[in-house]
């Protein structure tokens, strides 16, 4: 409802002053004259400031040698790469943390969720006070929490604890087995894919022979088969081609295996320990949102209680949930940047943080690093939609 | 119905009663059907009391029982010194405090910031109170006055107040003036930008829209970057702004971002009749918002508004990452003085402040659920 709908329709002319529509292309181009003055009077500005501090501008600098080291790399990196592949480091270590964190969270935040609606008190109560403790906590309270107290607290790597032999938990990060590709372990990999392929188009023929006779297939024992016992039965006979290398203590440090820097882990386990709250209580109010009687008739159809859960309430549910799920995701994804309060080497932290220490091109940086954050909240949405709008009730 | 001769059964005695049903009342019946109702709940009851047992015992321990209560230094905290493991240190807490509610705010002009702590109290709770009277009156004096004279109290210079730098200020304050200032330029300008996303004017509503949308889709942390690096850049080089008001304007933008959001929600609960009636009764667009729309379209949000509070106020601790020492950041430089320096110390420091951070957020959060509550009833 604006200012332009005032008026009666039928009267034929109105002076110039109270025409609605004349009105409204004046306050508009009034409103865009103060914007285009203030980009340019910013423009201009920022020009002056930046000949006046000596500051390069353009991204020639994304060419130029870095000089710092990074702690955690999925790429291969040295001091003397340039800025350009730093930020590529950065960025994959954001993508890294935030996936894991989705997984983690996701999986944490519907377990939480159900187990709030249980209809054991106790289980219930117990996630209601896991929900609203970390609710109300700040998140890069949790971060210092766990990186400072609770993983600084872990002893050094000459005294690490030793989980199943294999995995080691010191303060200098998490140490776990890294598996060793020999000969023939294509093979496996083959057979594991194989497995993969054969479940899928077995589980499309179940459907269709389930639909057509109403007789079920054991789904669940043939996959298991499928894609576990076959690349297994593949291994013994190749003679075992993937091995293991343990970690071991050598000097002051782990070497071998791969080591999970305690940054990336407090960042983790707090990112997704917070969303996973969030997501509880977004589970739980879209259980409660599906009608009582649907449970009752699936009860009265003969459905146990678990396949009511699964095949009836979850799928109406989800309609629900995903809306806000979604943005739980952006939320976790954008939270990720909190890295740089402990120095997990994501892309805010090396690229607006050192990178921008070093170079003092604010502008260029940090336009980057805002338009890559607005791109994955883009993707991440766009993608969510489209699930979304594959739930969606089909109405007539 | 026939009536039929034949008797097929008679009953020679009364039969025996029943025995009387397994309890379902009082706390056996209770336990029973809450706990122990099924082998895989009776299970998952045990392991939950085996959870409680785990994190209960140990937390009472440390902060109650095992916990120093009074000494002078790091001495005072040391297992050597107290015979049994340390819990928490709380002579830590107690020479910190001041350094954690004020920062490095002068001494001798603490009572400013007292002063302003219990004005914006003695106003902010009427304000919270639905029976209070005078609403009207009490939010232009919390949201329009309090501000102001907030400001030159704390800031000083003028009336005969000492001036106090903003670098000295810190810990609680710090988080309340980012969260206070915050929500208070957010909410005027959070309107706006939630009636130019509903305007008709295309210039106008795409630009309200590319802003919210771009500050929504960003980190706070950028922002905050933003306001300390970038801003200034794009000011004349003449005005030098000081480092906590370009934390306050990013905060407010991005804040004002979300609360537009909400307002929408608001604006789009409000019934196309309500519009037409005021149109009908001949009153412009201001008069139609201000008059009809607005005063329905707020009450309706105040929980939305209060949800975003309390996560503003979660977020100020975001600050200190650019170098401005909110109550986590003087917490934070607590654990570095070497007077200190405990092996709970750390854990004393992260009890307090989660205590602190919860008990605020906590609060706030009940408060809102109870306005959503007594919303609800109204308009059932």
């Amino acid at each position: 409802m604006t200012g332009e709908r005032e008026g009666p329709a039928a009267r034929p002319r109105l002076a110039v002053l109270y025409n609605p529509k004349l009105r409204g292309i004046f306050y508009q181009l009034v409103l865009l004259a103060i914007m285009v003055w203030l980009g340019i009077e910013f423009a201009l500005n920022a020009k002056t400031n930046l000949q006046a501090q000596k500051i390069a501008t353009g991204f020639g600098f994304l060419d130029n040698t870095a000089g710092f080291g990074v702690n955690q790399s999925l790429i291969a990196y040295q001091e003397s790469d340039t800025y350009g592949r730093v930020f590529f480091v950065g960025l994959l270590n954001t993508l890294v943390v935030s996936a894991f964190g989705i997984a983690l969270a996701t999986a944490i935040g519907f377990l939480v969720g159900v187990a709030r609606l249980s209809n054991n008190w106790l289980i219930a109560r117990l996630a209601g006070v896991y929900v609203e403790v970390i609710r109300n906590l700040p998140l890069l309270f949790q971060i210092l929490f766990w990186y400072l107290a609770v993983l600084g607290a872990l002893p050094a790597p000459r005294n690490a604890i030793s989980v199943l032999d294999g995995v080691f938990l010191s303060n200098r990060g998490i140490a776990v087995p890294r598996p060793l590709f020999g000969e023939g372990s294509g093979l496996v990999l083959a057979a594991f894919a194989a497995g993969i392929v054969v479940t899928l188009m077995l589980r499309f023929w179940a459907q269709a022979r389930q639909e057509k006779t109403g007789q079920q297939f054991p789904l669940g024992c043939a996959a298991a088969g499928l894609i576990l016992g076959l690349p297994l039965l593949v291994m013994i006979a190749a003679g075992f081609p993937i091995g293991f290398e343990l970690p071991q203590l050598r000097g002051f440090n782990f070497v071998g295996g791969v080591t999970m820097i305690p940054e990336f882990t407090a960042l983790l386990i707090a990112l997704s320990t917070y969303t996973a709250a969030f997501i509880a209580e977004i589970v739980r109010s879209g259980i409660q949102a599906v009608s009582r009687g649907q449970t009752e008739a699936a009860y009265s159809l003969g459905l146990k209680p678990g396949r009511t859960m699964s095949m009836v309430v979850i799928p109406q549910a989800m309609r629900v949930i995903i809306p806000p799920l979604t943005s739980q995701y952006l939320n976790l994804t954008k939270n990720s940047s909190l890295a740089v309060g402990i120095g997990y080497p994501d892309l805010f932290a090396v690229f607006a943080g050192t990178t921008l220490n070093q170079t003092g091109q604010a502008i260029e940086i940090l336009a980057v690093t805002m338009a890559v954050y607005l791109v994955i909240s883009l993707i991440t949405s766009a993608l969510m939609n489209w699930y979304n709008s594959r739930l969606q009730l089909v109405e007539r | 119905m026939t009536g039929t001769t034949q008797t097929a059964y008679v009953a020679p005695a009364i039969t025996a009663p029943l025995p009387p049903p397994i309890a379902v009342g009082g706390p056996v019946g209770w336990v029973r059907g809450n706990l122990l109702n099924s082998w895989s709940n009776a299970i998952v009851t045990i392991v939950s009391l085996y959870l409680i047992w785990a994190v209960a015992v140990p937390l009472i321990n440390f902060l109650i029982i095992d916990a120093v209560w009074d000494g002078a230094g790091r001495a005072d905290c040391l297992p050597e010194k107290v015979g049994h493991s340390v819990g928490a240190c709380w002579p830590f807490i107690g020479a910190k405090f001041s350094q954690l509610v004020y920062g490095f705010y002068p001494w001798n002009l603490h009572w400013r910031v007292d002063l302003t702590f219990a004005l914006g109290a003695v106003l902010l709770v009427p304000l919270m109170i639905p029976r209070a009277p005078l609403k009207m009156l009490n939010s232009i004096l919390f949201f329009g006055v309090f501000p102001i004279v907030a400001f030159f109290l704390l800031v000083g210079g003028s009336f005969g107040l000492e001036h106090v730098e903003t670098r000295s200020w810190g810990g609680l304050l710090v988080t309340l003036v980012v969260a206070v200032t915050g929500i208070v330029v957010s909410l005027p300008l959070g309107i706006l930008l939630a009636l130019g996303r509903r305007s008709h004017m295309p210039a106008v509503q795409g630009m309200c829209v590319i802003f919210i949308e771009f500050w929504r889709g960003v980190p706070l942390i950028t922002v905050l970057f933003f306001a300390t690096y970038m801003l200034p850049l794009f000011l004349p080089n003449t005005w030098t702004i000081d480092a906590l008001l370009r934390v306050l304007v990013g905060v407010a933008l991005f804040s004002a971002a979300y609360m537009a959001e909400v307002v929408r929600g608001g604006l789009q609960a409000i019934p196309r009749g309500q519009f037409e009636a005021a149109s009908a009764l001949g009153l412009g667009y201001w008069k139609t918002m201000g008059l009809i729309v607005l005063p329905q379209a707020l009450r309706l949000v105040i929980p939305g508004i209060v949800n975003n509070f309390i996560g503003l106020f979660k977020d100020t601790t975001l600050v200190l990452i650019v170098s401005i020492f909110d109550f986590l950041g003087q917490m934070r430089a607590a654990f570095a003085d070497p007077n200190w320096s405990t092996p709970v110390t750390l854990y004393t420091g992260f009890a307090f402040c989660g205590i602190v951070y919860f008990v605020f957020c906590f609060s706030m959060s009940r408060y809102s659920l109870f306005v959503e509550r007594r919303l609800n009833t109204s308009h059932r």
